[in-house]
């Protein structure tokens, strides 16, 4: 028999190598032995938890073998560039796990309260807490995952597969809540006294979901109340359900009402700044595991659970600070342009368009050249095309580099791990304060797929929506290529006046197709 | 000192550490620091182990603390995986 001691140590054991597995992330070295010791931590705790109790099996196995089959053939057949969905989808998962875990808790708390046993004030309070943190986490990230698969709030037609979750997910949702207020209501001893409304109200907000959850725009009038409505009322509900325990219908109701309020919270928000709500569901997941580590009293998770709700607060602060704005501005705001931002047709008056021949002339001789990759690079693919162009550039003697600015793509590091795949060099990743120092000596900057992250106006107009935003000052370049498919605005929805300056030319094309005409350019040339 | 207190205590200190391992990985490695951190969220799996396997409980909690167990296993297995193909694409020599 393993005693409760021993098993506490077991999970003191499982915290530490947690530590170690994020300390271990900040170098590429000692990454991949990190991971390994999250993973041995994780094994400590299920073997601690499971070792020398009495145990009914069969839910547990069924569950963890379905879990392991999705898991694996998820993580195993995701595409790089749909890293971010991943991401979005997991932490979804951890925030659904606490959800069910504190409802599990508070039918054996109430079980145990009927018999006697007191109900602490600690676990009420952790109980409503991961009812809330856990439903925003599981609908946000649903949401999230929808905008960045993009087959929610659009307008377009949707592939079949999408068409499939949108409406497979919406209706479950809708239809779960149903099941419930019939189940509750003429199943089993039918409902106690009061319970009524409060059990059809989990209905309503749940057909409510999966009513948003279907809308083809991001927006609706009345939007922000209902944001405001859905978090007083969840607080409420939550302080409620601390103050009567014994009454399971509010639990309901209130990861109900919580639902409503992840969905609206993420659905409106623009794909730029998706890198900021991913870091900030991470660290939503964290805490509600914190928080379920306080329902049932177990350090492990709560270790575990603030040690990942940190590390999500750091990163969603590097990503807004990145984006010169508050998480309030992210979160309810919106960026756009103002009546000062100047007319584009002015500001692309003298705009060239370019050649891959013209390019490679520009290439040829160049000492130093920088790659700076945006989203555009993901869109299209193109990595692995343009480290085959880096390496034929360095092969003619140039020194080729690296920009990566902290928000480019959709979630925190998303352009790094693209580049990554394609085999370039962790050394040739260099961040955006390092570069802009050096940018003076730099031949030639090539922009691809990036617009906001490069526009000079951060810096000299201070009156630009995105005044005071860090930027990549490829203008101090020698010469800079943009290649974009256009010259349409970025995020921010303003003209970007480094495209129509003197050393900047123009190459309108397709990211992948773009790279690879100007790398048969430079081999002809030579 | 209280349970309570107790496990605070812990909670706070376990932030503190959380702010000061993290704020030193670089932006390279945002990417598998969200996915890995992300699957040791699914710790959540022992609170869900622990109500699953309770004998001698209604059916709605094993129900419920089952498909907890199903959700964590996807965010640990699924986490952990992600993150270790992610690295070694980092790790990659040529």
């Amino acid at each position: 028999m393993l005693t409760q001691d021993l098993r506490d140590l077991a999970y003191l054991l499982a915290a530490v190598l947690f530590i170690f597995d994020l300390k271990w992330m900040s170098h590429p070295r000692t990454a991949v032995r990190g991971n390994w010791a999250g993973v041995f931590g994780m094994a400590i705790a299920i073997v601690a938890t499971l070792a020398g109790e009495p145990m009914t099996w069969q839910y547990i196995l069924t569950g963890a073998v379905i879990g392991t089959v999705i898991g694996v053939v998820m993580a195993t057949r995701v595409k790089m560039t749909a890293m971010p969905e991943m991401v979005g989808i997991l932490n979804g998962f951890g925030g659904g796990a606490s959800v069910l875990v504190a409802g599990a808790a508070l039918v054996m708390a109430q079980r145990a309260l009927a018999a006697g046993t007191p109900f602490g004030m600690q676990e009420r309070v952790a109980t409503a807490a991961s009812a809330i943190i856990g439903a925003v986490t599981f609908f946000g990230s649903y949401v999230a995952f929808g905008k960045l698969a993009e087959f929610l709030a659009v307008k377009w037609d949707l592939k079949p597969w999408q068409s499939a979750i949108k409406y497979g997910f919406a209706a479950v949702t809708a239809l779960g809540g149903l099941a419930y207020a019939l189940v509750a209501t003429f199943g089993g001893g039918g409902l106690p006294e009061g319970a009524a409304p409060l059990v059809w109200g989990t209905f309503l907000c749940f057909a409510a979901v999966g009513g948003l959850l279907l809308l083809r725009r991001s927006r609706f009038p009345g939007m922000d109340a209902l944001k405001w409505a859905a978090a007083a009322a969840s607080l409420a509900l939550g302080a409620m359900l601390v103050v009567q325990p014994e009454n399971g219908a509010l639990f309901w109701l209130l990861a109900a009402v919580s639902s409503l309020l992840g969905v609206l919270l993420t659905i409106s928000i623009g794909g730029a700044d998706m890198p900021v709500t991913i870091a900030l569901l991470n660290s939503y997941s964290g805490l509600a595991g914190a928080a379920t580590g306080f329902v049932i009293n177990n350090n492990v998770l709560i270790v575990a659970g603030s040690l990942v709700g940190a590390s999500g607060i750091i990163l969603t602060r590097i990503m807004c600070k990145a984006m010169n704005r508050s998480l309030a501005n992210v979160l309810f705001g919106t960026l756009g342009p103002t009546s000062d931002t100047p007319d584009a047709d002015e500001v692309y008056r003298t705009v060239k368009a370019t050649s891959p021949e013209e390019i490679a002339m520009t290439l040829d001789g160049a000492q130093r050249v920088i790659i700076v990759p945006g989203y555009g690079m993901a869109v299209a693919q193109a990595q692995h095309a343009v480290q085959a162009l880096a390496a034929l550039l360095e092969q003619r003697g140039s020194q080729v580099e690296f920009a990566i600015h902290p928000v480019a793509g959709r979630m925190p590091g998303h352009m790094n791990v693209l580049l990554a795949e394609a085999n370039v060099a962790y050394e040739k990743l260099r961040e955006m304060d390092d570069v802009n120092a050096e940018m003076e000596q730099v031949d030639v900057a090539i922009v691809l797929g990036a617009n906001d992250v490069v526009n000079p106006v951060a810096i000299t107009d201070p009156k630009s929506p995105i005044a005071g935003m860090p930027i990549i000052d490829v203008s101090r370049a020698r010469n800079v290529i943009m290649i974009k498919r256009s010259l349409s605005p970025g995020f921010a929805g303003i003209p970007n006046p480094l495209f129509a300056a003197a050393n900047c030319q123009m190459f309108f094309s397709d990211g992948k197709k773009a790279i690879n005409e100007i790398i048969q350019a430079v081999k002809e040339a030579s | 000192m209280g349970t309570f207190v107790a496990a605070f205590t812990v909670f706070v200190l376990a932030v503190f550490i959380g702010f000061e391992v993290i704020s030193k990985v670089p932006s390279t490695l945002h990417t598998p620091l969200m996915s890995g951190s992300n699957a040791i969220s699914g710790i959540t799996i022992v609170g869900a182990l622990i109500l699953a396997g309770q004998p001698d409980t209604p059916r709605i909690v094993h129900l419920l603390a089952g498909v907890a167990v199903v959700f964590a296993t996807i965010n640990v297995v699924g986490g952990y995986l992600v993150t270790h193909r992610m690295l070694g694409m980092f790790r990659r020599k040529r």
